[in-house]
């Protein structure tokens, strides 16, 4: 079954609250987007699924040279950063979409929804 | 790019529009052969598009194998006639085509089991309201996930039977634009796994909105623009008009789809008169009536008149495409410009500024004000828009009503040759 990837993205400029104005309303998304997450397991579409710490604690390593060269904070500078993000296994793309939809409710946030490659593409890709 | 494109050579590829025609010019000393494969790629491009697509999963086999088939026909119909079931002929040969075409690629098991599913002729179980390939196809070409611009490109490609030319002509986008939008598209269909099928109920409605608009998008591509140097795009009218009657014959219940199919026809057969002799575009209230066409008028009120007596009996209610050719249903019911009946106009103009309040339809709903109640309330109704608008004031059709209508508060507007009507040639 074709896999998906269900990324949710947060303003990168977002103090300790993240996107949400107060404490209660943090809690109350995190609860629904532990119930969204609880029924994708249930449903049989859940492949794995994890919320990231900020883009600050990232760290970048760029290891094509001699040495890998380290570099603090994330690779990409943007205004909105990935947040967290559900891996799932649906049928097409309109279960992915319906499921991202009530994803992105849960968590207040835009979700990207993104095909995983398949062996098929992949073999497809390199002409065999 | 498709893997299609590695397999043999194709000898003529793409058999779209424009090489029938060149067909046409080869070998015209039997038009019966050719007229039957123009009539055959017109009327059976899609169905064999679409229905490959469905048992192969796989758009390139699917187009690349009905392109082959009609290759084909163009090289044996005019030599050994015309086959009795013309349509039946080009399904057998493309599927033949398909089946080849997968063997050769692909050693691989997906591949196996599609050209299996092709030998496979027992009727497929329906998956969705209505079961058709080329529906299916439709809403294939018009998902939300795809760009517009990437959803009109695939339909006329796919349900049309255009040539990349032709759409890039039409659209006036370069061609190797409108070739990586199709192959684009064509890509993320595949790796995304878009659905060939039919929405459910539930979502029908706002899929259907999707292709109502790629439809009524290229049917103003081709008739606003049917002026000027770009002379092709009459034709994209005659196809977006061939579309909506298309989606009537596979929804025939739907209002909207009755609607744009109104809407367009009653549009068209205005085309005509909308010229004079000279190339200038002629409004709707000095054009020759006469030079209407009867017969797409009479298809256009039927179209209206049905959607009158559902509402009336208390159907759902008409939106903007049902509402727009009931705005055409009035004006062209009239013998003569002065007979309109401009408080028609005018109440569904309120209907569709209700439904969809944009400075475009509430411009329009002043003039239909100014026709109705006189120029000075127009005028009003405009100064009120622009003062609620301020955005309009960069719009060039306000101004140009706005001057129409100064002008007209001081002549009896009913006197020959004073246009109020601009936006509705």
């Amino acid at each position: 079954m074709p896999r998906y990837l269900l990324s949710v993205f947060t303003p990168a400029d977002a103090g300790d609250l993240g996107p949400y104005p107060s404490q209660d309303a943090m809690s109350e998304s995190l609860a629904d987007t532990g119930v969204f997450t609880a029924r994708l397991e249930r449903d049989g579409y859940l492949v794995m699924a994890d919320g990231l710490e900020p883009p600050s604690t990232a760290t970048t390593v760029d290891g094509r040279g001699e040495r890998p060269a380290l570099t603090d904070g994330p690779y990409l500078e943007t205004k909105e950063h990935l947040g967290g993000f559900w891996v799932v296994e649906a049928p097409d793309l309109d279960v992915a979409l319906e499921l991202a939809a009530d994803g992105s409710k849960a968590c207040r946030g835009p979700v990207e929804v993104r095909p995983f490659r398949s062996a098929e593409s992949v073999a497809a890709l390199l002409g065999s | 790019m498709p893997r299609a494109r590695r397999g043999a050579p194709v000898p003529q590829r793409r058999v779209g529009r424009r090489p029938a025609g060149e067909l046409i010019a080869l070998a015209d000393d039997d038009p019966g052969a050719l007229g039957a494969l123009t009539r055959a790629h017109h009327d059976e491009w899609a169905r064999v598009v679409a229905s490959l697509a469905r048992r192969t999963g796989d758009l390139d086999v699917a187009e690349d194998s009905a392109a082959e088939a009609f290759a084909v026909a163009a090289e044996r119909w005019p030599r050994e006639g015309v086959p009795a079931n013309p349509g039946g002929w080009l399904m057998t040969t493309a599927t033949r085509k398909a089946v080849d075409r997968l063997r050769r690629e692909s050693r691989r098991e997906a591949k196996h089991e599609a050209a299996h599913m092709l030998r496979d002729e027992t009727p497929h179980a329906p998956t969705g309201p209505v079961a058709d390939d080329r529906l299916r196809l439709v809403f294939t070409c018009c998902h939300p996930a795809l760009s517009p611009e990437a959803r009109v490109a695939l339909t006329l490609r796919l349900l049309g039977g255009l040539t990349v030319a032709e759409i890039a002509r039409a659209f006036l986008v370069p061609e190797t634009t409108t070739a990586r939008r199709i192959t684009r598209a064509k890509a993320k269909i595949r790796a995304a796994h878009i659905p060939f099928r039919v929405p459910t109920d539930t979502d029908v409605d706002d899929r259907l909105a999707a292709v109502l608009a790629v439809v009524y998008l290229v049917f103003n591509e081709g008739y606003l623009a049917g002026q000027g140097a770009a002379l092709d795009r009459p034709d994209l009218a005659d196809e977006a008009v061939r579309l909506g009657r298309l989606l009537r014959e596979l929804l025939p219940d739907d209002g909207e789809v009755a609607g744009l199919l109104g809407l367009m026809l009653l549009t068209q057969a205005r085309r005509p008169a909308r010229t004079s002799a000279t190339g200038q575009l002629v409004t709707l209230g000095e054009q020759d009536r006469s030079r209407w066409d009867r017969t797409l008028l009479a298809e256009g009120h039927a179209l209206v008149d049905e959607r009158v007596r559902v509402v009336a009996a208390g159907g759902p209610r008409p939106g903007r495409y049902q509402l727009q050719a009931a705005v055409a249903a009035v004006h062209t019911s009239a013998a003569r410009a002065q007979d309109t009946d401009w408080r028609a106009v005018l109440a569904l103009y309120d209907a569709l500024a209700r439904l969809d309040p944009s400075p475009v339809v509430l411009l329009n709903r002043a003039v239909a004000v100014s026709e109705a109640e006189g120029a000075a309330a127009g005028l009003a109704e405009v100064e009120r828009l622009l003062a609620a608008h301020p955005v309009l004031d960069g719009y060039h059709a306000l101004h140009v009503t706005r001057a129409e209508l100064c002008c007209a508060g001081s002549v009896d507007r009913r006197t020959p040759g004073v246009r109020t009507t601009g936006r509705c040639p």
